[in-house]
């Protein structure tokens, strides 16, 4: 569905992306992880035009996106949940899903994705009418995913939605995402928390400043050695609690 | 001082404010969006009287009226395409600079090509006629923009609250970024804003010269500066809040007059600046800042 070929970002002068490759099928979750730095936000960034692609090329269901304007890829089905869930704090959780929906026309099919919305996440439907400022950090989150959704994505791109959230919440995120790609919404996720994300996902890659160093399947890297004492922490690698 | 006077100045005040007001709302709707103080707002108010004069020279007022509202908004969007969008990633003070060279650039060219002499601005008839409420008369315009001003801020806040662009504005203006990921396309947001801005600004200038009878290429400068200051007061980015610091400004002016300090009426605008700068940062209606991260 998304093909990045030899993509390279560079900031300012500095090389944020080393030409990298990789693909997320159509129907599955696909993880980058990485140290901070690496260049994974960078990553989610380019692929809705909101940084420029130095060279190489991104397509999203066989058509050119490369250094698009953000709307028409928004409007081809990428949605992005951003880092720190950037819920516009000033408005009510329904103006969220409303804005969410920003390029859509059909109104009815519009309210019924509200619906749709409110009964994956009843606590947004709780507090529909209250500032997104005032809800918890993990009601936030689930508020951007809902955001994300009332586009209708094809593909959801996540970036850290675990970021400063209580390990249970964590849980929840997780299971959350698993729920939306069995509903058939493709993921892209980006993570700190490569154990969860490993578990989480098909197929993951490994980013190192801006290259990628490692691929293969969610449980393939999270048995790999090196990932392990990397990113996982030493202990979970000693103790073997990563499966 | 009688009632019946005192009436009356209070009509002049609300009359005045209500002027400044509907200027004040597009300085603060502007820094709503852009944080940009638009210092080229005033100008553009003066730049509609000149559009006044010339269109009621060949026109009858029907025609006029709209010609001047169309033209000052087109004037607002192509000084925001021109001189502030190139610098849409450069730092906020470029801006702000650019800002202050269209507001010289507008006030020298009307120099230029309308003289520095005061020009007379067109009387519209029925806007000059003198109602008579009670004990206090004053002509139609006296009367009705307070009540202009009211429904405009009514129907602009109903626009924020209930429309597509509306909430497209309100989310540029807390989020640049996000909102681009919600598929908004900046520009257009940022164009209705500049167009919404200096339409009322349009409005403003037909009202307070047809009170004031001529336009020079300096007549935005002052007005433009008190109606920052009334959008202060309110709360910059409020747009109820800049409407009731344009009411406040005018009545507070009209008032200094009456009392016989004329020659402190303008420092009484700036003085109100300075106090609400050390004492309440955020004006009356003004948000606190507060990103919760």
């Amino acid at each position: 569905m998304l093909k990045v070929e030899n993509l390279e970002v560079a900031y300012g002068g500095i090389q944020a992306l080393r030409g990298i490759t990789f693909e997320v099928p159509q129907g599955k979750i696909v993880t980058l992880i990485g140290a901070n730095g690496a260049g994974k936000s960078t990553t989610l960034r380019s692929m809705v035009g909101l940084v420029k692609a130095k060279s190489g090329r991104i397509s999203f269901n066989g058509a050119d996106i490369t250094n698009q304007p953000t709307h028409k890829t928004i409007a081809a089905g990428i949605a992005t949940v951003p880092e720190g869930r950037r819920v516009f704090a000033n408005m009510t959780v329904l103006e969220n899903l409303k804005i969410g929906a920003y390029l859509r026309a059909d109104t009815a099919e519009i309210k019924k994705d509200e619906e749709w919305v409110y009964e994956l996440f009843p606590r947004l439907k709780e507090r529909s009418w209250q500032p997104a400022g005032t809800l918890s950090g993990g009601e936030q989150q689930m508020l951007a995913v809902g955001r994300a959704l009332m586009s209708r994505p094809k593909m959801v791109m996540m970036d850290e939605p675990s970021l400063g959230l209580a390990p249970l919440i964590v849980q929840d995120i997780f299971a959350m995402i698993r729920k939306i790609n069995e509903m058939g919404v493709t993921i892209l996720l980006v993570e700190q928390n490569a154990n969860m994300a490993l578990k989480t996902a098909d197929y993951g890659y490994v980013l190192e400043t801006g290259k990628i160093t490692l691929e293969g399947s969610g449980q393939e890297l999270a048995m790999d050695e090196d990932i392990r004492a990397a990113y996982l922490g030493k202990r979970a690698a000693k103790k073997g609690l990563v499966h | 001082m009688s009632l019946e006077t005192v009436l009356q100045h209070v009509l002049a005040g609300i009359s005045l404010g209500g002027a400044y007001a509907l200027i004040a709302i597009g300085y603060t709707m502007v820094y709503g969006v852009l944080r940009l103080i638009n210092f080229a707002h005033g100008e553009i108010f003066m730049i509609a009287g000149y559009l006044m004069i010339f269109s009621m020279a060949s026109m009858p007022w029907q025609i006029a009226i709209p010609v001047v509202l169309i033209g000052t908004t087109l004037l607002g969007v192509f000084i925001e395409r021109f001189a502030y969008s190139p610098l849409r990633s450069a730092p906020r003070m470029s801006i702000m600079i650019s800002a202050i060279g269209v507001s010289y650039l507008l006030q020298n060219l009307a120099t230029y090509l309308f003289t520095a002499l005061p020009r007379g601005y067109p009387v519209i008839p029925f806007l000059k006629k003198v109602f008579q409420i009670g004990t206090i008369s004053s002509s139609l315009v006296t009367f009705i923009t307070p009540v202009i001003t009211v429904v405009l801020v009514i129907l602009l806040v109903q626009l924020i609250t209930h429309t597509k662009i509306g909430m497209a504005m309100r989310a540029v203006s807390k989020d640049f970024e996000t909102a681009t990921l919600m598929g908004i396309q900046l520009n257009s947001v940022i164009s209705a804003t500049f167009a919404i801005g200096s339409f009322l600004a349009g409005v403003g200038s037909i009202l307070y010269f047809t009170d004031r009878m001529s336009v020079n290429p300096f007549s935005g400068a002052l007005p433009g500066l008190k109606c920052f200051v009334a959008a202060v007061l309110g709360g910059i980015g409020s747009i109820p809040g800049a409407m009731i610091g344009g009411f406040i400004l005018g009545l507070g002016e009209t008032f200094m007059v009456a009392l016989g300090f004329s020659t402190f009426s303008d420092a009484f605008t700036f003085v109100i600046l300075v106090l609400m700068l050390l004492f309440k940062p955020t004006g009356l209606f003004g948000e606190m800042e507060a990103e919760k991260v």
